[in-house]
């Protein structure tokens, strides 16, 4: 049994909400040397250079990539093995936001997160959006995606005909991505969610996000897609070029016979990722 | 080649030597505004009150920044989407607005108002917000001190780098 007290998950998660708004993952920046690398348009090339120039400034002076510093989307990987004292918390949310709340203040990040209807600010970017998901059995990882909303504003999931089949994910994939044109900070990275219901082809297609890099076994398909979008000319800011998406991936989820809902979640290119595990 | 350009404009200027696609410096001082801002402006203006700035020859950046850390200025301060602007836009142009900034391209309203207001869209790197903190020299709340991250800013800058989006002419860099 692995038991983890809620002072050591809020000290790791500030820890990682700080981290995550300050320093782009490793193969975002790849992603990025390598575009540029083969950028034609020299309006792109020169954003691109100043997008190298950014990250480096935010990671050596400890301040956030974006102002946006985004809503706080949480993957936890929880297995059966695993305790959690959560104090005078209710539960494991509750500890989770209080990290979040943390970090937010200590790592001077902007409090984005109000109310929907009356639009109050919550003063401290809690709550955080929280998905549990099944891990192994020693299991425990809390994954946290900082999700800029001007990259959000132009995601979409739509219910396609059980019959639309390859063709008609893919021509919802590129008419999303080219409806999002220069509004998302491109180059923009695609999860894409295919399958389960409504709300699950959205999480999956979030989950996709979280998972730029790793293995998948739809990589053949993946890169089909990723070269269509790039022959687009949207480019880097929209200004035209080469660079229109850094990456695409795809998860699954089996789903009804009569449906076949698609989700297409959207982030720009300081897509900011992390994970901590106890 | 960068241009160079002054905010406010002095009476009776406009940015005409500005032409889409051109990559400019910017001096002087700009207002920072974004939606809730916004909406609170326009709504002053139908009701004929008085705005709480004189927007005349002036530029309004679409943003709002994080937190400034000790010792610096401002935190991150990069563009926020345009497009969100748009049905507030006019009314400020009508104003004598001569400028704004944001990131992204713009509804055909916008080009149209550029061309009859004498204005300019100016767009600056999105997401870079650390790297546009360097040319921020001072940084202070004018308006809607409640709305917090929203609230209405002012900006002394020095050669702050943008773009040229949509001249005066409606030359639009997003529609070559």
């Amino acid at each position: 049994m692995k038991k983890v007290s809620f002072s050591t998950i809020i000290d790791k998660v500030s820890e990682l909400v700080v981290r995550t708004s300050r320093v782009i993952p490793g193969e975002v920046s790849r992603a990025i040397r390598d575009r540029l690398g083969e950028e034609r348009s020299p309006m792109a090339r020169k954003y691109l250079e100043i997008i190298l120039e950014n990250i480096r400034i935010a990671e050596a002076g400890g301040l956030p990539v974006c102002q946006d510093t985004g809503l706080s989307v949480f993957f936890v990987r929880y297995g059966s093995d695993v305790t959690v004292d959560t104090g005078s918390y209710p539960d494991l949310s509750g500890v989770i936001n209080e990290g979040l709340a943390r970090g937010s203040r200590r790592g001077y990040l902007r409090n984005s997160v109000v109310d929907p209807i009356d639009r109050k600010n919550t003063g401290n970017n809690a709550p955080g959006i929280i998905h549990v998901i099944p891990g192994g059995r020693g299991e425990f990882e809390i994954m946290l995606l900082a999700k800029g909303f001007g990259s959000e504003n132009t995601s979409s999931l739509r219910m396609l005909s059980p019959t639309a089949g390859r063709e008609g994910i893919e021509s919802f994939i590129l008419e999303t991505v080219s409806g999002a044109g220069s509004r998302p900070c491109p180059p923009v990275f695609v999860g894409v969610g295919i399958g389960g219901s409504f709300e699950k082809a959205a999480i999956l297609s979030k989950m996709a996000l979280c998972r730029m890099g790793e293995v998948s076994e739809h990589r053949q398909w993946e890169s089909e897609i990723l070269k269509k979008i790039n022959g687009m000319n949207i480019g880097a800011g929209g200004f035209g070029g080469d660079a229109t998406a850094l990456d695409l991936r795809i998860e699954t989820f089996p789903t009804h016979i009569a449906g076949l809902p698609v989700a297409v979640n959207i982030s720009c290119w300081a897509h900011r990722f992390g994970s901590v595990k106890f | 080649m960068e241009k160079k350009i002054t905010f406010p404009l002095p009476p009776g200027c406009d940015p005409e030597g500005l032409s889409a696609g051109d990559e400019v410096r910017i001096d002087g001082f700009m207002y920072v505004a974004r939606d809730a801002a916004h909406k609170r402006l326009v709504e002053a203006i139908e009701r004929n009150e008085d705005l709480p700035m004189d927007v005349g020859g002036c530029l309004i950046y679409y943003m709002g920044p994080s937190p400034a850390p000790e010792g610096r200025v401002i935190g991150s301060c990069g563009p926020t989407t345009s497009s969100r602007m748009d049905r507030y836009t006019v009314a400020l142009l009508k104003k004598g607005l001569k400028a704004t900034m944001g990131k992204g391209d713009r509804d055909k309203s916008i080009i149209e108002a550029c061309i009859r207001y004498r204005a300019v869209y100016l767009v600056t790197y999105g997401g870079c917000g650390a790297y546009l903190g360097q040319f921020v020299k001072k940084s202070r709340v004018v308006a809607y001190p409640e709305l917090g991250p929203e609230s209405i800013l002012r900006l002394d800058v020095e050669g702050f780098p943008a773009l040229v989006g949509i001249d005066i002419k409606g030359k639009n860099l997003y529609n070559k």
